[in-house]
């Protein structure tokens, strides 16, 4: 259908809308137009992404000059391929609407390990694995061996794509990993660097959060974007640990041992290259001289994406005397190496500040924090000169020297922790170094500032206010969509009691209690009799759930249990868990029925859904708190109050609703899916708990469903399958969460969209 | 004694029959009772004509053990020799549990189908009434070709029904306490062969070792003592029997998370896009630790371990009957999953869980049509169907329209031509022709031959045309003719051709004469068979030049 979104025509690829569909777009659109950022919630199963993309899309071809490039970034590669797919879906539907082919050029990117066709690298398991060999066949200095002596090993796609792929653009079209595999594999030019190339002049790019996140590879990838772009972060509730890990350091002996290994090949390669071409280091050395010109006016024309680790001030200066040449700069890492090794022999536990290091280092070994600033960009430059060919040999050194880049750059927001072994052994040492991110704003903040509109979206963003101040940027639009349903369709119930009584919670102090093990096992028997198909479980962590497995076993619960259903666990092994994955959906499928037992925070909690019949019920056993003993967690929740005045407990609660919020969530995917979503911890009862769910799941709690016992819930989960089981026609639907063209337009629908959207 | 040649495995004394003793015998194919002093056996039943055997209750005073036959028929035996009845009949027992199977399969497989398709299909069964009853071919020649063929549209629902396996069998095997310190477990033929379908691996130990090396008690006992029954407890030592059990489901557990999921869509090892460096993150890896886990750390995630194993194992016993029958039909399509040198294969499978994922079934029109696969149960239905067949071809109404309204426009303006008409002769053979009855009119007189004839003949006619067409098929499938036993088959066939015209057929003719029906009836009928007899001889003169 055509839509009017105040003044825009909108291209829909479908005959009828949810109603929060079209307020979602209406939000997105002033967001748009008013060129700021937005943090948009809407539950997930609502065609979220369609909606998106439909918006965007109609706004780029209205206003071709306000907005040329739309990022998606999405988490997992089905996430980013079904993406993708959408988008033709819409396409397609432009095509047949219009009647011309539209001239969008569309494509995903992702690691080499997803977009190699080479047939030998190809066949490696581990990115790590692929990325390293990729780089020994195409790195400049082999290719130009090659031209000396043609033995050496190139890739034959890159070559190709090397010698034409880049005079004639793409043919425009929408590109999916596979396309662009097919693509490659007819031209016989390499997938991955046609799409690095072509992103710079595609109308949308689909990839993961990594690539404008994480300062290392957004420099290589997107650091020439265009600045005229619209950012869509979707699933983005995890947003702030995403950036956090991209700027976090852990050092431990094995990297020291490792780059003390590193330092020695470049002493040797630094030797043989001043016997054969010294000449090539003078010339390094005259452009260090020159310094970082060339990317100050880069940046200060606005031509690229700043990246957090090569802060401003360096660019104004040219590198330091001291580190100029390279026998300097190596011997000035060796003295830094010295020194971490130093700081690591220790038997207790240090914490301390950024400058505290800097004071510290300065009075030990002479360093000053002006040549440590410098570190980064000074490795990269020799390591350039030098000509070293596999980069992922070096991950050490350049660990180091971004570590102490990063540590002389940044005052605030960072934290360094050093352990001496870890709290669960402490009778062997393994000392190790965390320089830990405080503050998730500083690797966002180049994206905000660059990019017109940047949108945060996902179906559990609540409370939304706090996204806004943890991530330091101030939107225009912020909203959270209910899901209008024709009928209630989701069932959230919260277990406080066993039979017995006894409360059920997962706090600390209860959680080995004999009696909340087995009211919690008796709670899912109870349920695996009557919940059809698919059971999902989720514990609060991997340790809490082998043990209660255990004791489940002991107490013969989980035979009986099989009795009704298969069970099936998962593992801290990927490989184990997606067979068990696999067998579940299989047993899901053919009606035997199973239970999945998960862990939130894990794998299939942040990345698998349960739709329909994989998963009719949702148990989350207990609050996932996040392991609250950690140094680095307090540390942050000091930062966090002093920094955004966020209470420990507030973000701590925040942090952990989410978490439920994203594993119940799971199950419903869609106004003609049903589920149960079950909280079984009394905690769940308290207003400040509830009240951090997102509103769609919030709405639907009543005072009735609080506190109740196993036998309660089973009668009203009865009573609840009993009705969904009914057939549910589009009928139903039409006019109250489902509307057609007409209805859509009718003046009374459109005061009651207005209310689907709550500001906050 | 009447059956001195065959093999005697049992012979079991004083055993009462109808009130009157006499021996038991048990033999490699069959049981038999005489009554005492008799040298012949009044009671003899094969073994494969029993269906089942049953006993009574352990505390009842007449120790007795039952047959029950396929026919519904059953006989009983007492055992009545005081000192050793029970022995005796747990003997019996045990020797008939280990035999009736072994026949059971093998004989009754084929019966049991053939009369199934024959109940299932009044027309087949009509056939065989025809052709085999009257002996115009024999029953191996009639089941010859039909089996075989059946077998293939029938594989799917001919499968006997598998029964399926409970989660819970190894909890269903209650340990009870024998009040000395002891404890008793409760097996079931249907346990074990639980057992068997989830554990191949313990199957084949059992296979190995009985009743060789252990008894099969002692072997159950050994299992249930076994580390791999209570797989928490850590494994004590090497000489347990089932530690290579354990080792083998470990491999098949590996080799499973090795072969990967075939859906990409919960593949978890390919989710992430990029991962973080080494040495970048919040959070140290974990697994420095792991590998110095407490022993009840690693006990737990053994039972985890089992668990998963357990239910994949159960699911795939419950599927690997379908499994081997969809497989030769998706083989090409869907099996090559996701290995990854197949990556040409690897999009159709992806493409499918992509489109379903992205979907919203209530937004779209449901303008697409269900399709449902054609299910011929009853062919002939289908192809008899309400209208009958009419070689002529197709016009259109338009066609018909337009060429009667040529002919009103040209009888308007006819003009007859008077000095070139037809002889009168011509002009009436021509009448003739064009009349019902005529020689250009046939096809429409055969229309109506549901009125002429009466519905007796027409049933008669319908089952000759239905043997005669089984037989052709016969016929017809013997050539090209390049092996000596089709040579022989067709000559038979030939003759089992000409028996049916001389029993079937013509006695059929000369009822219709006697009933002053057309005799054209038949025509056709025969019209087929000389075009077989022609064929034949056609063959046979060449036959013969070749080998002159």
């Amino acid at each position: 259908m055509k839509l009017n979104i105040e003044g825009l025509l909108v291209y829909f690829p479908y005959d009828y809308i949810y109603p929060e569909q079209y307020s979602y777009m209406l939000e997105l659109k002033r967001t748009l137009d008013a060129k700021g950022h937005g943090v948009l919630e809407m539950p997930s199963g609502t065609g979220k992404t369609i909606s998106l993309l439909s918006l965007i899309v109609a706004y780029q071809r209205a206003y071709p000059l306000e907005v040329t490039k739309l990022i998606y970034c999405s988490r997992t590669v089905p996430e980013i391929e079904k993406v993708v797919e959408e988008l033709r879906k819409l396409m397609e539907f432009y095509a047949k609407e219009t009647g011309e082919k539209n001239n969008f050029l569309a494509l995903a990117l992702s690691s080499r390990k997803n977009l190699c066709i080479h047939p030998e690298v190809s066949s490696l398991r581990f990115g790590k694995e692929v990325d390293g060999k990729c780089h020994s066949l195409t790195a400049s200095y082999i290719r130009a061996q090659r031209h000396s002596n043609p033995g050496v090993n190139v890739c034959r796609f890159y070559e190709e794509f090397d010698a034409v792929g880049r005079q004639v653009p793409i043919a425009s079209g929408i590109y999916n990993l596979d396309d662009l595999k097919d693509y490659g594999r007819k031209k016989g030019w390499c997938p991955y660097y046609l799409a690095r190339y072509s992103i710079l002049h595609a109308n949308i790019i689909v990839y993961s959060y990594h690539y404008l996140l994480d300062p290392k590879i957004a420099d290589l990838v997107s650091k020439e974007l265009a600045k005229k772009s619209v950012v869509v972060f979707d699933e983005a509730h995890n947003i702030d640990n995403v950036c956090i890990d991209s700027m976090s350091v852990n050092i431990t002996r094995r990297t020291l041992d490792r780059s003390q290994a590193n330092m020695e090949t470049l002493q040797n390669t630094i030797h043989k290259i001043k016997e054969t071409d010294a000449a090539k280091l003078k010339e390094e050395y005259r452009r260090l001289v020159e310094g970082l010109k060339e990317a100050n006016i880069a940046r200060e024309t606005d031509v690229y994406l700043s990246n957090p680790v090569l802060p401003d001030e360096i660019l104004q200066e040219a590198v330091p005397g001291s580190i100029r040449t390279a026998e300097h700069f190596l011997g000035f890492m060796k003295r830094f190496l010295e020194y971490l090794k130093a700081r690591l022999r220790i038997h207790h536990v240090v914490q301390e500040s950024a400058p505290q290091f800097l004071k510290d280092i300065f009075e030990k070994v002479c360093i000053d924090r002006k040549p440590l600033r410098f570190c980064s960009e000074r490795l990269r430059s020799l390591l350039r000169t030098l000509e070293i060919a596999d980069i992922a040999d070096f991950s050490a050194i350049t660990l180091i020297s971004n570590f102490a880049t990063l540590v002389s750059t940044y005052s605030k927001g960072f934290t360094i922790i050093i352990e001496p072994f870890e709290d669960k052994t402490p009778t062997i040492a393994n000392p190790v170094l965390h320089f830990s991110c405080m503050d998730p704003s500083i690797a966002i903040k180049p994206v905000f500032e660059r990019f017109q509109s940047v949108v945060i979206t996902s179906g559990t963003l609540s409370p939304l206010e706090i996204y806004p101040r943890i991530l330091d940027f101030r939107p225009v639009t912020v909203a959270s969509f209910t899901m209008t349903l024709a009928r209630t369709c989701l069932c959230p119930l919260i277990v406080a009691r066993g039979n017995d009584q006894v409360a059920m919670s997962s706090k600390f102090e209860t959680r080995e209690d004999f009696a909340v093990v087995r009211n919690y096992g008796n709670l899912l028997l109870e349920l695996s009799a009557i919940v059809p198909d698919g059971i999902v479980a989720f514990f609060t962590s991997y340790v809490y759930m082998e043990n209660i497995v255990a004791s489940w076993y002991e107490q013969g619960i989980l035979e009986n249990i099989q009795r009704n259903k298969l069970i099936f666990i998962e593992t801290p092994d990927a490989a184990e868990t997606s067979m068990a994955l696999e067998k579940y959906q299989e047993a899901c499928e053919n009606g035997r029925g199973a239970i999945l037992l998960s862990v939130a925070r894990g794998k299939v909690s942040e990345g698998i859904d349960f739709v329909h019949h994989f998963g009719r019920a949702v148990i989350m056993f207990g609050v996932p708190y996040v392991y609250t003993q950690s140094r680095i967690l307090k540390a942050r929740l000091e930062y966090l109050r002093d920094q955004f005045q966020i209470r420990e407990n507030d973000f701590l609660t925040f942090d952990a609703m989410r978490h439920a919020a994203q594993c119940v969530g799971r199950a419903i995917r869609g106004k003609t899916d049903y589920g149960i979503m079950i909280f079984a911890d009394k905690r769940y009862a308290r207003a400040d708990k509830r009240g951090k769910l997102p509103r769609w799941i919030q709405e639907h709690i009543s005072d009735g469903s609080l506190n109740l016992t196993i036998d309660e819930t089973v009668q009203l989960s009865k009573h609840f399958l009993r009705q969904m089981a009914q057939p549910f026609r589009r009928e139903d639907q039409l006019g109250l969460s489902l509307l057609t063209l007409e209805q859509l337009q009718s003046e009374e629908m459109l005061k009651k969209i207005a209310q689907i959207a709550q500001q906050a | 004694m009447a059956a001195l040649s065959e093999e005697v495995l049992l012979v079991v004394k004083r055993v009462r029959q109808r009130k009157q003793d006499g021996t038991l015998y048990l033999m490699a194919e069959r049981i038999a009772w005489g009554p005492e002093g008799k040298d012949r056996f009044t009671v003899s039943h094969l073994y494969a004509d029993i269906r089942c055997q049953k006993i009574s209750p352990d505390g009842k005073a007449k120790i007795q053990l039952q047959l029950v036959l396929h026919t519904g028929e059953s006989t009983t035996f007492h055992f009545a020799n005081e000192s050793s009845s029970l022995k005796d009949r747990d003997a019996t027992k045990e020797l008939l549990q280990q035999l009736l199977p072994k026949f059971k399969k093998k004989a009754n497989k084929e019966l049991e189908e053939k009369n199934r398709m024959l109940q299932e299909d009044p027309v087949l069964f009509q056939l065989y009434k025809d052709l085999v009853v009257s002996q115009v071919i024999s029953a191996e020649e009639f089941w010859a070709n039909r089996l075989n063929m059946s077998s293939v549209d029938h594989a799917v629902s001919n499968n006997r029904q598998e029964v399926g396996i409970s989660a819970a069998f190894l909890a269903d095997i209650r340990p009870q306490t024998d009040g000395c310190n002891g404890l008793r477990y409760n097996l079931t033929a249907d346990i074990i062969e639980s057992i068997f379908r989830t554990y191949p691996a313990v199957k084949q130990k059992y296979n190995e070792n009985v009743p060789e090396n252990l008894t099969e008690k002692e072997f159950w006992t050994r299992f249930f003592q076994s580390h791999y029954f209570h797989r928490d407890r850590i494994s004590t030592g090497t000489q347990d029997i089932f530690s290579e059990c354990a080792k083998q489901d470990e491999k098949g557990l590996k080799c499973m998370v090795v072969q990967g999921v075939k859906n990409p869509m919960v593949d978890l090892l390919s989710l992430e896009d990029k991962t973080l460096d080494e040495g970048y993150g919040s959070s140290t890896a974990q697994s420095t630790s792991s590998s110095k886990q407490s022993l009840k750390e690693n006990s737990n995630s053994a039972i985890i371990k089992r668990f998963n194993h357990h239910s994949s194992m159960v699911l795939a016993a419950g599927l690997r009957k379908v499994d081997s029958v969809n497989d030769q039909a998706s083989e090409t399509s869907s099996t090559d999953g996701n290995s990854r040198d197949s990556d040409f294969f690897q999009p159709p499978i992806k493409k499918v869980k992509l489109q379903e994922a992205i979907e919203y079934d209530d937004l779209q029109k449901d303008c697409r049509p269900r399709m449902v696969a054609l299910n011929l149960k009853k062919s002939d239905r289908y192809s008899h169907g309400p209208i009958p067949l009419q070689s002529q071809h197709y016009s259109t109404t338009q066609d018909i329209i337009n060429s009667i309204n040529f002919i009103q426009h040209e009888m308007a303006s006819y003009k007859p031509c008077l000095t070139q008409v037809m002889s009168s002769s011509a002009a009436s053979s021509a009448i003739a022709a064009l009349s019902p009855g005529g020689i250009l009119m046939l096809t429409g007189v055969q229309q109506t031959i549901n009125q002429l004839v009466p519905n007796d003949v027409q049933g008669e006619l319908k089952h000759l045309y239905s043997a005669a067409g089984e037989l052709l098929r016969h016929f017809w499938s013997c050539f090209p003719v390049n092996t000596p036993f089709l040579e022989e088959k067709v000559v038979k066939m030939k003759s089992n051709l000409e028996r049916f015209q001389v029993t079937k057929l013509r006695p059929f003719q000369e009822k219709i004469q006697r009933q002053y029906l057309s005799s054209n009836l038949t025509g056709h009928l025969e019209e087929m068979l000389q075009a077989a007899y022609n064929k034949f001889h056609a063959w046979q003169t060449r036959r013969m030049m070749k080998k002159t």
